[in-house]
Parts: C-alpha cells; sequence; structure tokens
C-alpha cells in the first residue's frame, strides 16, 4: 500500500506542476457555464421591427405600442409598402409587419376574407425567424385574440431558459473532457517517456498504476462538480429542484466512466497527440452532436437515435435533466443509473484487459 | 567466480510467425558486468523484458536471482532494478521527489528511503540540487541520477538498457564508473549498449543476431576468437552474416 500512497502523490504533483492545464481544468466549467448561460443562448433578442402602415386606428396603434413595448422587439418606425423588402435587405430591420387597411375591424363588418396583418421576416437565420416569427405572432394576437389561443403552460422551465438545457450538457462534457482525455494523455505520456516501462518493471502491479491515475482526476472532477452545480443554483437560477445527493451520486457515476473510457483509450493509442485526436474524435463529437445536448434526439433519423443509446452522456444528460429541472427524485433515474453502470462496467472490464494483454 | 544470478535455457520468443528470440541460453554470475549487445532488432530488448517480467517467454525457461521468469514474475521484479533507454525519472518532480517515489514503489520505509536518500545526493554531490526539476538538469546528470535511483533499493541485479545513448564521453566515462562501483557491491549488471568501447569494460559479452546469441565470452576470447583487433571489429564481422537488420 505505501507504493501505492507515494504514486497518488506523484499523480497530485503531476498536476500541480503543470499550472497551466490545472487552471484551465479548473476553470473551464466556470467559463463554460458562464457562457451557455448568459452569452450563447437559443432565445432570440433585438429583433429590429418596422411597421407598414396603410391606414392609423386604434388597433394598429395597440399593435403598434405592444411590439415597441416588448423585451425582445425593438421598433424601427413605419415604412413604406414599397420599401418593406428593401429595409429586410439592407438590414434596417428584421421584420416587418403589414397591417392591412381594415386591421382590427371586426370579422362580421369585414367585406373580404383576405388577412388582416402579414409578417415578413428575414428569414437568413431560420432559427431566428421561427423564433422571432413566435414572438411577432403572439405580440400580434394581442387581447382581441387571446381567447382563440390555446393557453400553454410552460413546465418546469417556464421562461424556456436556454441555461437549463445547457447546464445538465455542459456537465455531460466537461467530465467526459476532464477525466477521459486527461487521463488518456497522462497515461500515454509516461508510455511516450519511457517511464512506463520502468513503472511495469517494478513491483506495483499494473491495476494500481492505473487506479493511482485516476484518483487525482476523480479528485478533480469532484471540485468541478461543485463548482457546476453551486453556479447552475446561485448564478443561472436553476431550480435544483430534485435531490442534490441523486445529482452527485449519478454524476460520480459518470466520472468514473469517463475514467474508464480514457484508460481505454490509452490502451490504442501510443502517442500523447493520438489520445488527443481519438478523444476527440470519439467522444467530444458525439457527446455535442448525440446525446441531446444540443440536437434533440427525438428529431433525428432512427438510425442516429439507434446509435445515441451507445452515448453514456445522453443517459447521463437526460438524468439530470429529471433530477435538476424536473425535481424528480432519484428512484426516476434508475434506468440511467443502471444503463450507466453496466456501460462503466462494460468499458472498466474491456480496457483492463487489453491493457494487461498489452504486457503479455 | 560465486553464485549464478542469471540462467537462460532454450529460451524463445515469438510474435505471430516472426521469431524474436530464438532458443537462446546463457549463465551471468553475481557481480558480473555482463554486456548484451546485438544490432537494432536483434532481439536484445525482447530477451531483457522477458528476463525483467515484462513479457511471457513462448518457450524455454529461465531464473533470475533463483526465481523462475515464468512462475514468480512479481518476486523478480522486487529483486531488480531497471533503467531504460529512454530516460526514466520523471522531469516534472524535483531530485527529490523523484527518489521519494521511487523508495515507496520499492516498499522502501520513510526513513530508509531518508537515509539511502541522503548518501546518494552526498555521493553524486547532488546536495545543491536536491530540490531542482529533473527536467532542468543536464542529460549527463539525470543518467547518473536515474543509474542510482535505479539502484536505490540495493537489488541483486540491474537492467540498464541503452542507459548511455546520446551522452557525451565524458559523462559516460563516469557512468562506468558508477557501474563498477556497483558491480565491485556485489551488484550483477546487465548492460546494452550500441558502443562497442563500452562492451570492452564488461566482465563478458554476448552478440546477438537474428534472435540467436552468436558468440559469448570475455571480450579478449572473443577478440582473439574472432582475429578482431577490437570489439568493434567482432561485432562488424558477426553483423555481416546476419539477415535481418
Amino acid at each position: 500500500m505505501k507504493g501505492f500512497a507515494s504514486f497518488v502523490k506523484k499523480e497530485i504533483l503531476h498536476i500541480l506542476r503543470d499550472r497551466r492545464t490545472m487552471l484551465i481544468v479548473l476553470l473551464m466549467p466556470a467559463v463554460l457555464m458562464l457562457l451557455f448561460g448568459f452569452a450563447i443562448s437559443t432565445e432570440v433578442n433585438n429583433i429590429d421591427v418596422a411597421a407598414v402602415v396603410p391606414k392609423r386606428s386604434e388597433e394598429v396603434r395597440k399593435a403598434l405600442e405592444r411590439i415597441s413595448n416588448n423585451p425582445y422587439f425593438t421598433y424601427k418606425g413605419t415604412v413604406s409598402q414599397m420599401d418593406a423588402e428593401s429595409c429586410l435587405r439592407s438590414g434596417f430591420a428584421d421584420a416587418v409587419v403589414v397591417f392591412a387597411p381594415d386591421f382590427g375591424v371586426p370579422a362580421e363588418a369585414r367585406t373580404d376574407r383576405r388577412p388582416k396583418v402579414q409578417i415578413m421576416f428575414d428569414a437568413s437565420n431560420s432559427n431566428d425567424a421561427q423564433t422571432g416569427e413566435w414572438y411577432l405572432r403572439g405580440v400580434l394576437a394581442g387581447e382581441s385574440l387571446a381567447a382563440a389561443m390555446p393557453e400553454t403552460r410552460m413546465l418546469y422551465n417556464p421562461q424556456m431558459k436556454s441555461a437549463y438545457n445547457f447546464v445538465p450538457g455542459i456537465m455531460g462534457l466537461i467530465f467526459i473532457l476532464i477525466c477521459a482525455i486527461m487521463t488518456s494523455v497522462s497515461i500515454v505520456r509516461e508510455k511516450e517517456n519511457g517511464t512506463m516501462e520502468v513503472l511495469l518493471v517494478s513491483p506495483v502491479r499494473p491495476l494500481r498504476i492505473i487506479l493511482a491515475k485516476m484518483i487525482p482526476y476523480f479528485l478533480l472532477s469532484c471540485i468541478n462538480l461543485a463548482t457546476i452545480m453551486l453556479l447552475a443554483r446561485f448564478a443561472l437560477g436553476m431550480p435544483m429542484a430534485g435531490s442534490a445527493a441523486g445529482t452527485v451520486g449519478l454524476s460520480m457515476l459518470y466520472v468514473v466512466l469517463a475514467l474508464a473510457l480514457g484508460l481505454f483509450i490509452s490502451t490504442i493509442a501510443d502517442k500523447q497527440a493520438t489520445a488527443l485526436i481519438i478523444s476527440a474524435m470519439l467522444m467530444l463529437l458525439p457527446v455535442i452532436m448525440l446525446s441531446g445536448m444540443i440536437f434533440p434526439i427525438e428529431n433525428m433519423p432512427e438510425i442516429l437515435q439507434f446509435v445515441s443509446c451507445f452515448i453514456p452522456a445522453r443517459w447521463y444528460i437526460d438524468g439530470l435533466r429529471k433530477l435538476m429541472i424536473e425535481g424528480l427524485p432519484f428512484a426516476e433515474v434508475m434506468k440511467e443509473f443502471l444503463i450507466l453502470l453496466a456501460m462503466t462496467a462494460a468499458i472498466m472490464a474491456m480496457s483492463l484487459k487489453k491493457f494487461n494483454d498489452k504486457l503479455e | 567466480m560465486t553464485r549464478t544470478v542469471i540462467s537462460v535455457r532454450e529460451l524463445t520468443k515469438r510474435f505471430g510467425d516472426f521469431t524474436a528470440v530464438d532458443r537462446i541460453s546463457f549463465d551471468v554470475r553475481e557481480g558480473e558486468i555482463f554486456g548484451f549487445l546485438g544490432a537494432n532488432g536483434a532481439g536484445k530488448t525482447t530477451a531483457m523484458r522477458m528476463l525483467c517480467g515484462l513479457s511471457y517467454p513462448t518457450s524455454g525457461s529461465g531464473t533470475v536471482d533463483g526465481f523462475d521468469i515464468m512462475r514468480d514474475g512479481e518476486k523478480i521484479k522486487r529483486r531488480i532494478g531497471y533503467m531504460s533507454q529512454r530516460f526514466s525519472l520523471y522531469d516534472d518532480l524535483t531530485v527529490r521527489e523523484n527518489i521519494r517515489l521511487y523508495g515507496g514503489i520499492y516498499g522502501l520505509g520513510r526513513r530508509q528511503t531518508q537515509e539511502r536518500m541522503e548518501e546518494l545526493l552526498r555521493r553524486l554531490d547532488f546536495m545543491s540540487e536536491r530540490d531542482t526539476l529533473v527536467g532542468s538538469l543536464p542529460l549527463g546528470w539525470k543518467q547518473k541520477l536515474a543509474f542510482s535511483v535505479a539502484t536505490l533499493h540495493r537489488p541483486g541485479v540491474v537492467f540498464l538498457d541503452e542507459p548511455t545513448g546520446g551522452v557525451d564521453p565524458l559523462t559516460r566515462r563516469q557512468f562506468w564508473e558508477m557501474i563498477y562501483e556497483a558491480a565491485a557491491g556485489g551488484t550483477t549488471v546487465f548492460v546494452t549498449t550500441h558502443y562497442m568501447d563500452e562492451a570492452e569494460y564488461c566482465s563478458r559479452v554476448s552478440i546477438m543476431a537474428d534472435g540467436r546469441i552468436r558468440a559469448l565470452d570475455t571480450p579478449a576470447a572473443l577478440k582473439r576468437e574472432f582475429g578482431a583487433a577490437t570489439m568493434d571489429d567482432v561485432f562488424r564481422k558477426i553483423a555481416r552474416e546476419a539477415k535481418r537488420i
């Protein structure tokens, strides 16, 4: 056991000596959280709106007032019908609302059935256009049509804050990044430097060498977990409705899984660069693309939905959403927990076998 | 001479169709400096790895310090020291941290490690550098330190895999003085090298080619046998006949 303790100490020293990397590892979660939480969001803000008003009326005035009072829109004034398109093209406005002359006239008093209002949207960014169009529609519907609109309640995330969506995703990403990439690189570095051979010739058992490598990264991940949870609760105002212990438990399991993945990569790669590329290609991309972090899994072609079942991050992020946002008890994420547990066991067994095979 | 420390019979290692080490047999006696020579790819590293317990032989048998290399790999590991051709200490740890780490790995107690560390630092005249990161030491110093660390736990046998690669002649000379000192203290030294002048320093030399041992004797006897003036000529004569280089 004495050998083991000095090993863990050595690994901690390695991390402490590499100040820059350590700083990145400790600060990255905070930076990512704040970036995703505040700067990058799928909410659409500052939509410039112009209006075409052929005939002023009380209803038009009310509608324009609602637009200019809405925090998502900036009202840019009226333009003529002919300028409507050019002001979209020039970027003067993102949307033009064209009111019909009989806008606001009750249906029974109208002579034709033409729509009373048209929305022209600069859809060069289709996402923004779609979201913005929804906002505009709602604003224009106003009180007069409110009765006809279905009443929608967005449960668990009533303001549709994108931060809620991103926090579990960031967690899924960060632990893979720190645990898998850093462990694999650190094991492969020893292979590259030739120190691994010296360790293998020593009486310390290979399994212990590996475990000793994992412990400091496990500790680092715990610090990161605490940072993320605190930031999510107090900086982003996430509800953290479910059991915090459940979130921690599920995260620990995921961290172990990521460590096992790192070990697995280190058995394949012989160069630090290779380890880095494999980690990035095999882990980062799938985590970002296929885990449901950004792109909803339900919208994917079936084959990709199937593939996503093998991405651990998918289950972790799913579980986190249930725990952190929906506030379900831990029993509700049992399925995710068991799937992750099985994956961890499989990866661990596979990489330990490969690791021992290498030694012959 | 006395006890046999390494004894190998018909040791063979195959990787698929390729026979890296082909039925080699030899004995190394206690306190000897045994030079293990061969061109690149001749099979020396593979043979050495089997002796150190890093890989299992396909067939044949061998003992190191009285323990079977097939069955008692773990016990062998406690009794040997190893220093590889690539530098084997940690650049980002200080001299003292490196020494303490190896003390811990080989199960030396805290006090024992401390005592041996101080003795080692004094012997190498490294006291002033004890808290320097190893990475910032000159290569020659590193190699000397690596050798001392590899023998920190006073192993019966120390395996040196091209220990002086890339080191200047003066430092090589000093390094060999350390090897002599260790051998005089009863440690058996098993060393591979590409420098033929170093082969002259060995008590006995074996030369491998194509996975087999082609010659094994004292340097003087080998020179006589091959009618050569230097070990360099002996090596060339054997290497020229080799098929795989």
